[in-house]
């Protein structure tokens, strides 16, 4: 992501759904991005594979803004939501 | 309130459920519902609501479980004959979550004490096998301003609808006054399939969920029969009547009644 917009894409509040498998990831980020309001960004912490897919598109589903996900190098990756 | 790693997991069906949400399972958390009738409608309704996180839950009924229960009242077990269908009923009911608050009520309702029960509950479901406890139930609910959902089953065929107050008739627009006592089978005496109990006290429990959850549409104005031999759903649309006598324009009944049943339901 170009550097000019990382200030905007500083998270508000962060979740962890690793401890979780699918779909009970997608329903513990519901549940963090429901306790914010709309404009706020979430960073999600979730394993590579299942959660990683699915996640996002979830939260696209739901008519969230994915704005990025980064690998973390050590089997999760970290999901930013703007939550509308 | 923020819902555990537990909670989120348990009621995860429910919260990714894009028109329930979290939204729809904090206002299950905060509901309240009282059950009448721990029998073969409040069997399956009771524990469907129970799993679904119902704040709390009453459940009433001054009976005890009988092995001829069994075919149909399935929040009972073998083990529980004998004992007060109330406490068994919470028992099963939180055997499958701990979370509700439930109360069990050993007691039969009347007239004297209907208003009282219903008075801390936000919807209540008619799981009752007679129609003098139904008037009763739904003169209450209307005289009380509260939900409930009807139904009635008996053989092959079940009935349901939903009263919300200000929409749509009540049980008595429809049904003016009980039969005469010795008119009606019951149960007892016509006989029951159970899974048509399962059927139609699922039903109900769909329409408390949907009532808490504020989300789709009730059966309010609308009386849905069932064939079970047909496996044939009807959705008989029914007004309003502005002579009612109880939700009417002029009203005669404004306390709640009691009528005689019928001798053999007495026991």
């Amino acid at each position: 992501m170009p550097d000019e917009h990382s200030a905007d894409l500083r998270p508000d509040a962060e979740t962890d759904v690793t401890s979780v498998v699918c779909p009970v990831t997608f329903a513990k980020a519901t549940a963090a991005l429901d306790e914010l309001e709309n404009g706020r960004i979430l960073a999600i912490r979730l394993n590579d594979g299942e959660a990683a897919r699915n996640v996002p598109l979830s939260m696209k589903d739901e008519g969230h803004q994915v704005l990025k996900l980064t690998d973390n190098g050590d089997g999760t990756c970290t999901l930013l939501v703007r939550k509308t | 309130m923020a819902f555990s790693d537990e909670q989120l997991t348990r009621y995860s069906r429910h919260i990714i459920l894009k028109e329930f949400g979290v939204k729809g399972q904090k206002k299950l958390s905060r509901g309240r519902v009282l059950i009448v009738g721990a029998g073969g409608l409040g069997s399956p309704a009771a524990l469907y609501l129970a799993a679904a996180g119902v704040g709390c839950i009453g459940i009433i009924d001054a009976d005890e479980v009988d092995l001829s229960n069994l075919q149909r009242q399935i929040i009972h077990g073998t083990n529980d004959v004998g004992k007060p269908k109330a406490d068994s009923a919470r028992a099963s009911m939180l055997a499958v979550n701990p979370e509700p608050e439930v109360r069990a009520i050993r007691a039969f309702v009347n007239a004297g004490n209907i208003l009282d029960l219903i008075r801390d509950y936000d919807f209540i479901i008619d799981g009752t096998d007679n129609f003098p406890a139904k008037f009763l139930v739904n003169d209450a609910c209307v005289l009380a301003g509260k939900a409930f959902s009807h139904a009635g089953i008996l053989r092959f065929n079940g009935q349901l609808m939903t009263y919300v107050p200000g929409q749509g008739p009540c049980y008595r627009c429809v049904f003016k006054e009980p039969p005469p006592p010795e008119a009606v089978p019951t149960c007892r005496q016509a006989g029951v399939i159970g899974a048509l109990a399962g059927v139609v006290g699922s039903i109900q429990a769909m329409e408390a969920v949907k009532y808490l959850a504020g989300i789709g549409d009730l059966l309010t104005g609308v009386l849905l029969t069932y064939d079970a031999l047909k496996t044939a759903f009807r959705r008989i649309s029914l007004p309003r009547r502005a002579d009612c006598a109880v939700c009417g324009e002029a009203p005669s009944i404004t306390a709640p009644v009691d009528y005689a049943r019928a001798a053999c339901d007495l026991s």
